[in-house]
């Protein structure tokens, strides 16, 4: 077991570097997007790659960040039953979603995704849109989020069991959606009683 | 039995499905596998199904090209635009500022906080789009004072509650992104439909206030005088507005010749410029001539507002489109939060950490809901759906009424993304089967999904109020006075009214689509776009545009909501 939760652990890291990483990209996709506006209207030139760039920065930072979002548990459920039942049946739930729901999803996703990417890799495929960008690279990410998934799925299977055995702490004791918006609101409040409190000091 | 349960997938997959996400498993996982689920049963039961089940293996291999759609997908690009730019404004405290300089400007007259509080709520609104963003900056800044002078605690936490929902219903709300996406409509017409029923909405609220101002004086008094920190100078405002607006017209007939119609929007510009560079000299230089509540509601007003015009004003002038219209305004929020010094390393990184999250829950929800799709298509299951609605007795108002009823009812447990991605795509061939306007309907919608946040008890905008709001009785720092707080129920009852007031709502959008329709009122002629100017919108509203379909010479889908079968 203890070698299964040292893999978990190296899991768990590469999904946190990817996920925090990709996240600048949305910043990027935001700087191109309204760059990419202004110089269309100032200039009355546009072009398809600067469009697609886009949202190939959106896809890889969502795509590459779905792993880090699990490992959060920030995957949103419906919790009004699984609220009210005991964390240990709620374990079973969440082992038996992670064998029987996610894995056969992603593992399925990714066996068909890895060919799809290399198959326009081969030939080299462009996007039709004109001046567009080659497309390989994107179908790469997609196939790329999922096989991430699928390594997350594992780790989180195997600390699922490590949980429901005592080997470890329960990573993310059950809070519903509500309890959530409460602390969400309490934490904004302090953030900005915080800003509130410095201001004399300006 | 087996040609039984062929003939009858669709209502059993759908069955299953409640009970997959009843199960509580991330919804995103839990919609896949029940497609995968049903795709495999599907296929085994194909050959008893008499037809009805269309699917085999080789349709499972459509499944890259369909995220390969989902990825492409440049509306949905909006997404975490519009929220990394909530984000970054609801730690700029522009919020804050707003509420304290409103709240002086109305505060003298009865119900003034109030009033002040639907006003900031409809321009946060227009802004950041984030319930929670408002409603918590309004439990911290403006319940306290309505407590500290008396204002009945159902009437200020249901004011506040149903001020932060108005980020739902008025552009640029992420609801009415999803929407416009799954109802394969531009954006941007969702955009301009809803503006009009937001505004209406945000008056009816305001119309209530006045209603208990003259009913229940005592429940919302105006400020005492000792509170007036600002002091007088509403006319110093006034004059400031008229010299601004004296401005704005000079430029206009100044430029009309040389930009045309453009010197409409450059005029306008030019005034608000003047003015809000002739506050800030006035203030740095200590001259005086404004008064401070003028300086200071001219110097806190504007740079929001053009923020709202560097977003909506350019979506609707057709400059940009909604997708970059939210990229300058993520950007604008980050100079807007410079400019009040609190532009930081940290805000952004928080802010792109929330918005990757979100993104990737968002995103994956759709991609379990393709998956579900392409199997309950393939056992016929929209067809399933289509009958069940369209026999429903009244026509089009009928299926209105049901489909409100059903997704308040769904929104109880439901978040406003999975009713979108889930149960939308499935209401979209019957609304056309009875002809009925898809922007019309998404209006609908939202207003719907807009009253399901402050519902007691499940609404969130009333647990944000309830995290913010004192639970326990505490001392006034102001006054010194112990204070009773505010209890559960108090939070419950007072958004009762407004819950009331949005059902009424949601019939006045069925009722009276003109509210909506008038989205396609504009001339759409693409080498004159920049000539549309926004007054134009609102006053090609009548109904008389219906029938005639005149003036929407570029647009396929013309005249009256009975037509809609045509497409």
């Amino acid at each position: 077991m203890q070698a299964f939760l040292a893999l978990s652990r190296a899991i768990d890291r590469l999904s946190e570097v990817i996920g925090k990483s990709v996240m600048w990209l949305i910043l990027v996709a935001i700087l191109v997007s309204a760059g990419n506006a202004i110089i269309r209207k100032v200039f009355n030139m546009s072009s398809n790659a600067w469009l697609e760039l886009q949202w190939y920065l959106f896809g890889a930072a969502f795509l590459l960040a779905a792993a880090q979002t699990l490992r959060q548990n920030e995957h949103i459920r419906i919790d009004i039953l699984y609220g009210l039942r005991s964390r240990r049946t709620q374990h079973w739930i969440d082992l038996f979603g992670h064998v029987f729901f996610l894995l056969p999803f992603v593992v399925l996703m990714t066996w068909m995704l890895v060919p799809y990417a290399y198959a326009a890799y081969r030939i080299g495929q462009i996007s039709t849109n004109s001046g567009g960008l080659i497309i390989w690279p994107a179908r790469a990410l997609l196939a790329a989020g999922f096989a991430l998934l699928v390594v997350q799925a594992l780790s989180e299977i195997i600390k699922k069991i490590a949980v429901m055995r005592g080997l470890i702490a329960d990573p993310h004791p059950f809070v519903s959606a509500h309890e959530a918006a409460e602390l969400e609101g309490a934490a904004l409040a302090a953030a900005v009683a915080g800003l509130a409190d410095k201001e004399p000091s300006k | 039995m087996i040609e039984f349960i062929a003939l009858n997938m669709a209502p059993i997959m759908f069955a299953s499905l409640v009970i997959f996400l009843l199960l509580g498993y991330p919804v995103a996982f839990s919609l896949a596998a029940n497609g995968l689920v049903f795709f495999a049963i599907g296929v085994w039961l194909a050959p008893y199904s008499d037809n009805t089940i269309t699917l085999d293996w080789p349709l499972l291999f459509t499944m890259p090209q369909r995220l390969w759609g989902v990825m492409s997908n440049e509306t949905l690009l909006a997404i975490p635009f519009f929220t990394f730019m909530g984000i970054v404004l609801e730690r700029s405290g522009m919020a804050e500022d707003l509420l304290d300089t409103v709240g002086q400007l109305f505060g003298p007259i009865r119900g003034g906080l109030a009033y002040a509080v639907i006003l900031v709520g409809a321009l946060l609104a227009a802004t950041t789009g984030v319930v929670a963003a408002s409603v918590i900056a309004m439990g911290l800044i403006s319940l306290p004072i309505m407590l500290r002078y008396g204002y009945d605690r159902r009437v200020a936490s249901g004011v506040i509650a149903a001020s932060g929902t108005l980020a739902q219903i008025i552009p640029p709300s992420l609801v009415l992104i999803v929407l416009a996406d799954q109802l394969g409509r531009s954006v941007g017409d969702m955009y301009k439909g809803a503006m009009l029923p937001g505004l209406v909405l945000t008056g009816f609220y305001m119309a209530y206030v006045f209603f208990v101002s003259m009913l229940r004086p005592q429940w919302v008094p105006a400020l005492p005088l000792e509170a007036r920190t600002l002091g007088h100078g509403v006319t110093s405002l006034l004059v400031a507005v008229a010299a601004a607006m004296g401005i704005g017209y000079g430029a206009h007939v100044a430029l009309f010749a040389t930009y045309g119609a453009n010197a409409d929007v450059l005029g306008a510009t030019l005034g608000i410029g003047a003015i809000y560079g002739y506050a800030l000299i006035d203030g740095a230089l200590g001259i005086g001539l404004l008064s401070r509540l003028a300086s200071q509601v001219i110097r806190v007003l504007i740079p929001p507002l053009a923020l709202i015009f560097l977003v909506l004003g350019t979506i609707f002038l057709g400059i940009a489109t909604p997708t970059e219209g939210g990229a300058m305004g993520a950007v604008g929020a980050l100079v807007l939060a410079a400019m009040k010094g609190r532009f930081s390393m940290a805000v952004v990184t928080q802010a792109l950490e929330s918005t990757t999250r979100l993104s990737a829950f968002v995103m994956f929800i759709l991609i379990g809901a393709r998956v579900f799709s392409l199997s309950f298509y393939g056992v016929n299951g929209h067809i399933w759906v289509e009958h069940l609605l369209t026999g429903l007795p009244g026509g089009q108002t009928g299926f209105l009424i049901f489909v409100s009823l059903l997704v308040f009812l769904l929104a109880f447990f439901l978040d406003f993304f999975e009713l979108a991605f889930i149960i939308v795509p499935l209401l979209i061939a019957p609304a056309e089967a009875l002809g009925i306007d898809l922007i019309w309907f998404g209006v609908i919608l939202g207003v719907n999904m807009q009253t399901s946040f402050m519902h007691p008890p499940f609404g969130f905008a009333l647990f944000y109020l309830r995290s913010v709001a004192p639970k326990s009785s505490y001392t006034d720092k102001v006054t010194g006075i112990r204070t009773a707080g505010v209890t559960t129920g108090q939070i419950y009852y007072g958004a009762i009214p407004f819950v009331i007031i949005q059902v009424v709502m949601i019939g006045v959008v069925i009722g009276f689509p003109q509210l909506v329709m008038h989205y396609k009122g504009v001339v759409v002629d693409p080498s004159t776009v920049q000539i549309v100017v926004p007054q134009m919108q609102t006053l090609g509203a009548p109904a008389g545009t219906e029938g005639g379909g005149l003036q929407t010479l570029g647009a396929p889908k013309l005249g009256a909501p009975t037509l809609g079968r045509q497409h």
